[in-house]
C-alpha cells in the first residue's frame, strides 16, 4: 500500500456560523496531480486554503506526520490580480524571498529564468506585471510558486484565465513536476473535461462535504454530476477509459 | 543611487554656503576649515551652530519622511498615502500648540518643551490608531479609516487651541505649523539622527517582505509572510520616523508623498533600492527647498515647509515625463 503523505482528518471550517467545510477526511500519496472539483460555493477554495494553513479550521492536517509549513508549500490563491510595476523576473524571484540575500545570486536568476522558459515567458522577463494579461499574470504567479520547489503544491484555479492550449500545457508541466519532485499537487479545476483527462485522482466537494474521492472516471459519473451540478450529461467513451463529458443542453 | 548622492551633496554644499547673513564663499570655507572654535567667532557661530545643524537636520528629516512615505504607500497599497495620512502631523501640531500655550509650566528646558510634547502626541496618535486597528482588523482600509478619524480629531483639537490662543501665541503656533529648519540645533540633529539610525536597519531588514507585499496581501500571505505583523511593524517605524522628523522642525508636507514616487520611477518597486533612494530624494527635495527659500528671500528665510512643493513638483514632473517617453 502507498504511503499517505497528506492526511486531512475531520476538517471543519465555520464562517459566520455556516459550515463551509463539514467534517472532511481524506488522504493523498505524493507523486499525484489531484483535482478538486465541485460546483460554485461548494467549499473548494476553503478546503485548499485550510491545507495551505490560511484561516481558522478545526480538525487536523498532517504532511508527513506534521503540520505543513511555508517551506513545504507552494500555495496560489484564487484571483491574484497584481497591479504592481515589479518586473516578471523580479516577481518570480520573490517566490523564494526567504532565501534571497542582499545580492541576488546568478543561480537564483538562472533558476527563475529556467522556469520562465518552461512556460514560454522568458521574452516577458523585463516587462512590468501590470502590463500583462490576466492569463500571463497567472502563469507568472504559478512560476513564482514553482521556483520555491515545493513538495506540496496547492493551486486554487491556477489555470482559470488560460486558454485551453495553455491549460493543457500547464497541466503537462505540472505532471512532469510531480514525477520529477515526487510532489503532490492539489488543484481546484472547474473544467470537468480537463479534470477527467489530466488528473490522477479527483476529489468532489459538494456543499462542504466530501462527495467522492477516486480515479476521475469513477468520480465523474452521470449520477454524481447530476447530483452535484444539477446537470444531465452524456459520457462519450474514449480508448483511454476516460470518457468525454458532453452536457445535454435543454432547449 | 550614486547620482542621487552627488546631487544631494551639491545641494548640501550650496545650502551651507547661502544664508541671510550674505557671508562670502571664502569666509564659509575658512570657517569650515577653522572648525567650531575658529578665531572668527561670528563666522564660526553662523556656520557651525546655525547653518550646519540646519542643513544636517534637513537631510535627516528628508530621509525620515521619504522612507516613511514609501513604507506608508506600500503597507496601505495606496499611492496617495504619506507619513501624515494617519494623522501623525495633526497630532504633532496639536502637541506643539499645546506646549506653546501651556508648556512654560513644565520642568523642562524651554527649547525642548515643544519637541517633547509634539513627539509624545504623535506617539499617542500612533497608539490610538494601533489599538483601534487591533480591535477592528488589520486591513489597509481599516488602517486608513482609523487614521483619518485620528487626523480629524487632532486637527479639531489644534483648531480649538488656535481659536482660544492670544494673537501672539497664535502667531507662534502658525509659524511652528509652517515647518522650518530654522528651529534645528545640534540637539535636534542628534535625537532625530539617532531615531533614523535606529529605524533604518529595521526597515531594510524588511525590504524583501515589503517588495513581496506589492503583489497583494493574498499573494504575500501565500508566500509565507505574516502580513498583519509586517504591516504593524512598519506602522510603528513610520510613527517613530515621522514623530522624530516633525517634532523639531514642524510639519513639512509633500516630501513624504513625492519622494517615494520619484524613487519608484527611477529604480522600480524593489525595496532594497527604493527605500534608500526615497530617503535620498526626500533629503534632496528638502535641502533644495531650503536653498530656494533662502535665495528668493534676500536677507531672510522662507520656511522650508512652505516651498517643498515648489522644489519637488519639477522633480516629479521630470520623472513622469521621462518615464512616459521611455514607455513610448
Amino acid at each position: 500500500m502507498t504511503d499517505q503523505n497528506l492526511v486531512i482528518d475531520r476538517l471543519t471550517v465555520v464562517k459566520s456560523g455556516k459550515h463551509i467545510i463539514d467534517n472532511v477526511s481524506c488522504q493523498f500519496a505524493t507523486g499525484q496531480l489531484v483535482g478538486i472539483i465541485g460546483p460554485n460555493g461548494a467549499g473548494k477554495s476553503t478546503l485548499l486554503s485550510a491545507v495551505a494553513g490560511q484561516g481558522r479550521y478545526s480538525g487536523d492536517i498532517r504532511w508527513h506526520g506534521r503540520r505543513p509549513d511555508a517551506s513545504d508549500l507552494g500555495y496560489m490563491p484564487q484571483a491574484c490580480r497584481v497591479s504592481s510595476t515589479l518586473t516578471v523576473l523580479e516577481t518570480v524571484l520573490l517566490g523564494s524571498h526567504e532565501r534571497l540575500g542582499w545580492r541576488v545570486s546568478e543561480a537564483d536568476i538562472e533558476r527563475a529564468t529556467a522556469i520562465l522558459d518552461e512556460f514560454a515567458l522568458a521574452h516577458l522577463a523585463s516587462r512590468s506585471m501590470r502590463t500583462l494579461s490576466g492569463g500571463q499574470q497567472q502563469l507568472v504567479l504559478l512560476s513564482q510558486r514553482l521556483v520555491r520547489e515545493p513538495k506540496l503544491l496547492v493551486l486554487d484555479e491556477a489555470t482559470s484565465a488560460l486558454d485551453l492550449s495553455h491549460q493543457i500545457s500547464v497541466l503537462g508541466m505540472l505532471r512532469r513536476y510531480v514525477a520529477k519532485q515526487r510532489a503532490l499537487v492539489l488543484m481546484a479545476i472547474h473544467d470537468l473535461n480537463v479534470a477527467m483527462q489530466y488528473t490522477d485522482q479527483l476529489v468532489l466537494v459538494d456543499n462542504g462535504v466530501l462527495a467522492g474521492q477516486d480515479a476521475p472516471q469513477n468520480v465523474l459519473t452521470q449520477d454524481k454530476i447530476k447530483k452535484s451540478y444539477g446537470l444531465a450529461v452524456d459520457l462519450v467513451p474514449r480508448p483511454n477509459g476516460r470518457p468525454v463529458i458532453a452536457p445535454v443542453v435543454m432547449a | 543611487m550614486v547620482g542621487a548622492l552627488l546631487v544631494l551633496g551639491w545641494f548640501f554644499v550650496v545650502d551651507m554656503a547661502t544664508g541671510p547673513s550674505g557671508m562670502p564663499l571664502s569666509d564659509v570655507i575658512n570657517a569650515l576649515l577653522a572648525g567650531p572654535s575658529g578665531p572668527d567667532r561670528a563666522s564660526a557661530t553662523i556656520i557651525w551652530y546655525l547653518r550646519m545643524p540646519q542643513s544636517m537636520m534637513g537631510v535627516i528629516v528628508g530621509i525620515c519622511l521619504g522612507v516613511a512615505g514609501l513604507q506608508m504607500q506600500t503597507i496601505l497599497d495606496n499611492p496617495l498615502a504619506s507619513p501624515f495620512t494617519l494623522g501623525f502631523s495633526a497630532a504633532a501640531g496639536f502637541g506643539a500648540a499645546l506646549s506653546i500655550m501651556f508648556g512654560a509650566s513644565l520642568p523642562v528646558p524651554e527649547y525642548l518643551v515643544t519637541p517633547i510634547v509634539a513627539f509624545a502626541m504623535t506617539l499617542l496618535a500612533c497608539l490610538i490608531v494601533y489599538l483601534m486597528v487591533r480591535a477592528l482588523g488589520e486591513s489597509p482600509e481599516i488602517l486608513v479609516l482609523c487614521g483619518i478619524g485620528v487626523l480629524f480629531l487632532f486637527q479639531s483639537l489644534q483648531s480649538l487651541l488656535q481659536y482660544l490662543a492670544s494673537p501672539e501665541v497664535l502667531q507662534q503656533i502658525v509659524f511652528w505649523l509652517f515647518g522650518s529648519l530654522l528651529k534645528a540645533n545640534w540637539t535636534s540633529v542628534m535625537v532625530t539622527g539617532a531615531v533614523a539610525l535606529f529605524c533604518m536597519p529595521l526597515v531594510m531588514r524588511d525590504s524583501w517582505r515589503l517588495t513581496v507585499l506589492r503583489l497583494g496581501d493574498a499573494n504575500a500571505a501565500s508566500l509565507g509572510i505574516d502580513v498583519a505583523n509586517l504591516r504593524r511593524r512598519s506602522f510603528i517605524i513610520v510613527a517613530l520616523l515621522t514623530a522624530a522628523a516633525v517634532s523639531f522642525v514642524g510639519t513639512i508636507g509633500f516630501v513624504g508623498l513625492v519622494a517615494p514616487h520619484v524613487a519608484k520611477a527611477l529604480v522600480g518597486e524593489d525595496h532594497r533600492y527604493s527605500i534608500p533612494l526615497a530617503g535620498l530624494i526626500g533629503a534632496t527635495i528638502l535641502i533644495s527647498a531650503s536653498v530656494f527659500g533662502k535665495m528668493i528671500s534676500v536677507g531672510g528665510v522662507i520656511p522650508v515647509g512652505i516651498i517643498t512643493a515648489v522644489a519637488g513638483i519639477p522633480m516629479l514632473f521630470l520623472v513622469i515625463f521621462s518615464r512616459k517617453r521611455q514607455e513610448k
